[in-house]
């Protein structure tokens, strides 16, 4: 399994812990100091960090069908795995079960299975059947062989099942979602997976590799367990399937980065927007396609990546309200009317510009990020309104601490720190919309600042953040004041659309 | 008769008793002789052990949204640690005030500060300064910026910080500055220079 996994720029838990050392005797303080408070808010803190170490695995079986794709947990018993029968059928029809002494009588739709403790044949509509090893019950719960599922469901279902048992997975009627890989010919860089159904994976990375893990979706092998593949940055790419999940791991010598298309059939891996090997963002968690649809925004072009200029983010949305500029306008609503109004001027001005949310839904942070580099624009532009202050403040992005033990990972850079090769030319943009806004005698200032998802984005990033040109609130949402400040912010990225384009 | 074993479990038991008892009315004593300090003084912190320093406050101000350095005499003890926390509450205190150039929610408070060698500080502060903040990028990176720069500044050696809330990360202080990340202090040095100019 990947040795990172989602790694979204959550800060390394373990530099939080503070040492017991930091925290010395009161002596000479006369402020009321017990120990005792700080020592549950270490025990609590480190218990916080502790849970996800401590869950220990469960061993689970996936089960593929068409009425549902659920997973039930295995117990073993004598050496053997056994599944709860009742809880394996009821997703699949109507059932129930009925206890007699030693005996345990199942109903399926119409099917009556009857079973015997510590017997190995069952009857099924009063035929034999073979369970492979005994029958056993636990509190009125009949448990079956793992291995007694191909023959036995069957039976119960009147069509075929198909039961993986080293990965535990179990294919109930014709469910399996086939796959093929293609590098590009035109592109070799560039490898393209289609799926005959839409999935989900999660995505991790680790030096060299990209792990692909689907555990809702009914994946099978291709004809060969290994592919290759005439790139020399994705050489190939391996299928396997374990613990309920199967998995694609995708041999690189390069960061990649993952992008869905076509609802959730396509995925494109990448090379992370050409950067030099040792600065590239690893990928962080996908996002789900459907928050895609929901959003109904699709950030993600239906086909292979198609380069908009510009993404326009209008932060905040659904219930991340932004700042309450005043008691009925939040800020939410008025990212929302900038970001529409800046599009227009972009592409009035002949630059291809993609609202990311371009409805009252809200994205994640990541997901925002993720959009953002997998379209590989040339300049993202996140807006903010606020009431404080005057004007328009434009930011670039304040990178966190890192340092090379603690982020990197071989060829990968961490994901908080994906923005620190674009800086550069990020302040460039920055620099060149400031001087734009001057020119439409709006008061302006560049900053840094610690602001999400900046730090996260591959290219050219800056944030906007307008306030009122006066004290008055209510000017944000005036269509003169939009105009001028969306328009001057199109000019400013107008005034510098050839060194963005270059920028590697 | 009471058999001899018993009799000693009863005198031990009956010395912890007292023991105790004598630690309580200690604990106690100490407590009560201990003042309260009174959460809105102005801008001077409530007393501690130790001579008044000299040091340096980055006091933010929403009404041009800078940052200025500004002396202040604050009481500080000799302990490093107690040192920053001292230095941060002369901060939040003046913060509180009534004239407050950069009002923080009522309540507002650091729960502790931890040093962890090589660099680390950990600034927890209280939920109600986090979930009273008010939001906005500008607003809350003078806030981020004023309580790394006067720690930093006051307190050397310090190389990056991290922000919990209550004892736990959070995402953002108010919905925009990350407190997700470790605060890289040189970054914050070079933001606190252009927070002291409006250009
Ligand atoms: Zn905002």
């Amino acid at each position: 399994m990947p040795s990172i996994s989602r790694r979204v720029g959550r800060a390394p838990g373990h530099l939080v812990v503070p040492s017991p050392a930091a925290h010395p005797c009161s002596c000479g303080d006369n402020r009321p100091r017990h120990p005792w408070p700080r020592f549950f808010s270490l025990l609590t803190m480190l218990l916080f960090l502790c849970i996800p170490l401590c869950a220990a695995p469960e061993k689970h079986l996936s089960v593929y069908s068409t009425a549902a794709n659920y997973s039930l947990p295995i117990v073993q018993r004598q050496g053997r795995d056994y599944i709860g029968l009742l809880e394996l059928l009821e997703p699949l029809g109507t059932v129930s079960a009925k206890t007699d002494g030693l005996h345990w009588r199942l109903h399926y739709n119409n099917i009556l299975g009857e079973f015997t403790v510590d017997k190995t044949r069952a009857r099924i509509q009063g035929r034999d059947a073979d369970l492979s090893a005994k029958f056993l019950m636990e509190n009125g719960r009949g448990l079956v062989p793992l291995a007694s599922l191909n023959s036995l469901l069957p039976r119960f279902l009147g069509g075929p099942a198909n039961l993986h048992e080293e990965s535990a997975r179990l294919f109930i009627g014709n469910v399996a979602t086939h796959f093929t890989a293609l590098v590009a010919p035109e592109d070799p860089a560039h490898l393209v997976f289609q799926f005959t159904a839409p999935v989900n994976p999660s995505v991790a990375t680790e030096p060299g590799k990209l792990h692909l893990t689907f555990s809702h979706e009914p994946l099978t092998a291709p004809a060969s367990p290994t592919l290759t593949f005439a790139s020399k940055t994705i050489p190939s790419a391996a299928y396997s399937e374990g613990n309920g999940a199967a998995e694609i791991t995708v041999t690189t010598n390069v960061p990649l980065m993952a992008g869905f298309s076509n609802d959730g059939r396509t995925i494109t891996l990448a090379p992370a927007k050409s950067l030099p090997a040792a600065t590239v963002a690893s990928k962080p968690a996908m996002p789900a396609p459907q928050n895609v649809q929901g959003a109904q925004s699709p950030p993600i072009p239906s086909s292979a990546p198609r380069r908009y200029f510009a993404v326009v983010d209008a932060s905040h949305g659904g219930a991340d309200r932004g700042e309450a500029l005043s008691p009925t306008l939040a800020e939410k609503d008025v990212t929302l009317a900038f970001a529409r109004r800046l599009r227009q001027e972009l592409e009035s001005r002949g630059i291809s510009t993609l609202v990311l949310r371009d409805s009252d839904a809200n994205l994640s942070l990541d997901d925002r990020a993720f959009f953002a580099n997998t379209t590989h624009a040339a300049v993202y532009i996140a807006l903010h309104a606020a009431s404080s202050g005057h004007g328009v403040r434009v930011y670039t992005a304040l990178l966190p601490y890192a340092n090379a033990t603690d982020d990197d990972r071989g060829p990968f850079r961490s994901w908080p720190t994906a923005q620190a090769s674009s800086i550069p030319t990020s302040q460039a943009a920055a620099a060149s919309v400031a001087e734009a806004l001057k020119k439409g005698e709006i008061t302006v200032r560049t900053l840094t600042a610690p602001l999400r998802p900046l730090n996260n984005i591959v290219t050219a990033a800056i944030a906007v953040e307008v306030a009122p040109p006066a004290s008055d609130v209510s000017s944000l949402t005036a269509p003169d004041y939009q105009q001028l400040i969306a328009g001057a912010v199109a000019n400013g990225i107008v005034a510098i659309r050839a060194q963005l384009a270059a920028a590697p | 008769m009471i058999p001899r074993h018993f009799f000693i479990a009863l005198s031990i038991l009956l010395a912890a008793v007292l023991g105790m008892s004598i630690y309580v009315w200690h604990m106690r004593g100490r407590a009560a002789a201990t003042p309260v300090p009174s959460a809105n003084t102005g801008p001077v912190v409530a007393p501690v052990a130790g001579n008044t320093e000299r040091v340096t406050l980055y006091v933010a101000y929403d009404d041009i949204g800078i940052l200025r350095a500004q002396p202040a005499q604050v009481p500080l003890p000799s302990v490093r640690q107690q040192r920053a926390e001292e230095v941060l509450r002369a901060l939040i205190t003046l913060y509180l005030d009534k004239s407050s150039p950069h009002p923080l929610p009522p309540g507002s408070d650091i729960r502790s500060i931890y040093l962890v060698d090589p660099g680390l500080a950990v600034i927890d502060i209280n939920a109600a300064f986090a979930d009273g903040h008010r939001s906005g990028v500008l607003a809350e990176e003078l806030t981020v910026a004023s309580l790394i720069q006067t720690l930093s500044a006051n307190i050397p050696g310090i190389l990056k910080v991290k922000i919990l809330v209550e004892g736990r990360q959070r995402e953002t202080l108010a919905g925009h500055a990350d407190l997700s990340n470790f605060f890289d202090v040189s970054a914050i040095n070079q933001l606190s220079s252009q927070l002291q100019s409006t250009q």
